[in-house]
């Protein structure tokens, strides 16, 4: 499913300064239950989100209108657990585009690039820096710019720079997926194949 | 020839090509996919007009989301219901083998791959499961993947990974009494928390391995995913080629031949290089418990819950923690008050497990405040558990048993553990809700969970053995 393509974005952001925020935090097992990619955003977060009831829990950050924006920034380790894509769905269907951490897990970054969601991987004292901006203004922006692999704090112009392999920057810049590559390998993978057993 | 590991072996003989400065293009030789993660894989290749490239390749079964009781009748929650619909019209259509609800095969799927020999060594396996790692106890490469991936795979079947860093977990010496395949990894995740193996794939090594059974192997390997690893692998040896002789998908007559001697290859060359080298003592680990909310927060059942200053987690997500389990900093474990007992999932859902469970039940009777779930991993499962006497053990304990399926390991489907009250499972994360909104768990062994399930609280298992 090819997605809007990514280059530079200037938002304010959505902190959770928290460690180890698994993927059933970010959406609980109990809304995987649909067969379509639809409405994952109105789950995001939901037991952090939302009390038994239903009602919100006004302490949470995204219940929070003070803060606002397309980048949520968070404690390291951001995305552990389950191999659950509906996390990245959920983000993305929040209003989410670009997550940034001192550590992202493995699948949930993979995940993320697949769906057209930008993981930034900052030092920790880079993602201090950031945290402490939004504390001082909510509205504080960040820039992320993908084609220099650069991340900067608008009003400090602090910056840092961060790694995206050249394959899937192209094809983040280009909102290109792998399944487009991979159709264009096909007569070589079936002779792969028949080595296989 | 340069030295390679086990690792290198089999990820190099599957690159069916290397991108510069990107992934690498990787052969899948078997695919499993279930119910959940599956749909919107099918969705996305019909709306670009693609097939399934390689059908037989891949294996369905319905596990997720199954009810564990009453699996004749029809699945009462329409939203299950349609996924698991979904899963059999899918696999239909493109001519996918399928293991549905009511399916003598049917089980979790990393229990019912292996059980039927689908898991080989030197294979590469995933699957929409983070768990996947399970079949690393093979001496395969086996990880989990998100959808977009389960689509690749269906379409191309490959996948686009650069290749992880390579880690070598090795534990010698003789396992102590009470002391389970569990409580190792536990152990092992413990000492470098939940994401100290993140951008690894891990090799575990040493007698304390070489001697345990394909069980206990796939226990370990499985909560690879645990400590951050993308999965875990034992090389394989006569035990692995004994527990696959034989099943219905292992290879036959002069295949196997053939097959075994390419597998007997599959070992890290002496001197091979690796990232990072861990090593323990098995002396040092006593039967685990977990306190906190991710699988890196557990200690040995005997010790007390750790200060915040002695945890290599943040401060504030320790203290989040702690908050939510209701425990406090330097409590002791033992004697903690139980509600629920989990038996099951694809960590310790297997036979061995069952026995485990019944050597400590056995001539015992189901505590009164304990309400118990014992959830074989499969059918086949679930038959060797009548089999051999161990259901006759837990009936006149008290215990019943459930039909196969995730069940309260994710609590997708009814088996849901109620907010506030304390399990002891088998599962593999305690994470916040993970086993029903609000509900907490302390992960342990068929054991540890036995011995609170007979006493009512949190107790050594080793006092009765």
């Amino acid at each position: 499913m090819a997605y809007d393509s990514f280059k530079i974005l200037t938002s304010s952001c959505v902190p959770l300064p928290l460690e180890n925020v698994d993927t059933d935090q970010i959406i609980p097992a109990r809304f995987l239950k649909a067969t379509k990619r639809e409405g994952f955003g109105d789950n995001l977060f939901r037991d952090w989100r939302y009390n038994g009831d239903d009602t919100p829990k006004a302490d949470f950050v995204l219940n929070n209108p003070t803060y606002s924006g397309k980048i949520l920034v968070a404690g390291r380790n951001f995305g552990s657990g389950s191999s659950r894509e509906h996390a990245a769905w959920a983000i993305y269907d929040y209003g989410f585009r670009c997550v940034i951490s001192s550590f992202f897990a493995d699948i949930f970054k993979g995940n993320s690039l697949n769906i057209g969601i930008l993981p930034v991987t900052v030092s920790p004292e880079f993602l201090d820096k950031i945290f402490t901006a939004i504390e001082s203004d909510p509205k504080a922006e960040v820039i992320v710019d993908l084609p220099s692999q650069k991340v900067t704090i608008a009003a400090t112009g602090e910056s840092e720079s961060f790694d995206i392999n050249g394959y899937k920057k192209h094809n983040m810049t280009n909102g290109f997926d792998d399944i487009d590559y991979l159709q264009s390998m096909k007569a070589e993978i079936g002779e792969f194949e028949k080595t296989r057993i | 020839m340069s030295k390679k590991t086990l690792f290198d072996k089999v990820w190099d003989s599957h690159v069916v090509k290397h991108i510069e400065d990107g992934p690498d293009v990787l052969f899948i030789d078997r695919h499993f996919i279930h119910e959940v993660t599956s749909p919107v894989a099918f969705l996305g290749l019909e709306s670009r007009g693609i097939g399934v490239l390689f059908p037989e390749r891949t294996f369905a079964t319905a596990d997720h989301n199954t009810p564990t009781i009453n699996q004749h009748l029809p699945v009462e929650d329409p939203l299950s219901a349609n996924q698991l619909k979904a899963l059999e019209t899918n696999s239909g259509k493109y001519g996918i083998s399928h293991w549905g609800l009511g399916n003598p095969k049917n089980g979790i799927v990393h229990v019912v791959g292996p059980e039927n020999g689908i898991t080989q060594p030197g294979m590469t396996i995933v699957c929409g499961d983070s768990h996947t790692s399970t079949h690393g106890a093979f001496g395969a490469i086996a990880f989990g993947i998100g959808t977009s991936e389960v689509e690749m795979v269906l379409a191309s079947q490959c996948i686009m990974q650069p290749k992880p860093k390579k880690m070598r977990i090795n534990v010698n010496g003789k396992l102590g009494k009470g002391v389970t395949p569990k409580d190792v990894t536990l152990y092992i995740i413990a000492q470098i928390s939940a994401s100290g193996a993140t951008g690894y794939f891990a090799e575990y090594a040493g007698d304390v391995f070489e001697n345990m059974s394909m069980e206990g192997r796939m226990t370990v390997c499985n909560m690879s995913i645990e400590m951050g690893a993308r999965g875990g692998m034992i090389a394989p040896d006569e035990t692995t080629f004994a527990f696959l002789e034989g099943r219905e998908k292992s290879p036959k007559g002069e295949e196997w031949t053939k097959q075994v001697a390419y597998w007997k290859t599959l070992k890290s060359d002496e001197g091979a290089e690796f990232d990072l080298e861990l090593t323990y003592n098995a002396a040092d680990i006593e039967p685990q418990i977990t306190y906190g909310t991710n699988p890196g927060l557990g200690t040995g059942i005997s010790r007390n819950i750790p200060k915040a200053s002695e945890v290599k987690d943040g401060e504030a997500s320790y203290k989040k923690s702690l908050a939510y389990m209701g425990f406090a900093e330097g409590e002791s474990m033992i004697g903690k008050e139980v509600d629920y007992v989990f038996l099951g999932s694809c960590t310790n859902g297997r036979i061995e497990d069952f026995r485990a469970f019944a050597s400590i039940v056995k001539g015992r009777k189901k505590a009164d405040n304990i309400t118990a779930w014992l959830v074989p991993g499969s059918h086949i499962v679930e038959s060797q558990i009548k089999e051999e006497g161990i259901l006759d053990i837990l009936t006149e304990a008290g215990f019943a048993l459930r039909q196969p399926g995730c069940s309260a390991c994710l609590a997708m489907n009814d088996d849901k553990i109620p907010a506030g009250k304390l399990a002891v499972s088998t599962s593999n994360r305690n994470f916040e809700g993970r086993q029903g909104p609000n509900s907490k768990t302390l992960l342990a062994s068929p054991l540890v969970a036995a011995a609170a399930a007979v006493t009512g609280k949190v107790t050594d298992p080793r006092v009765f053995l």
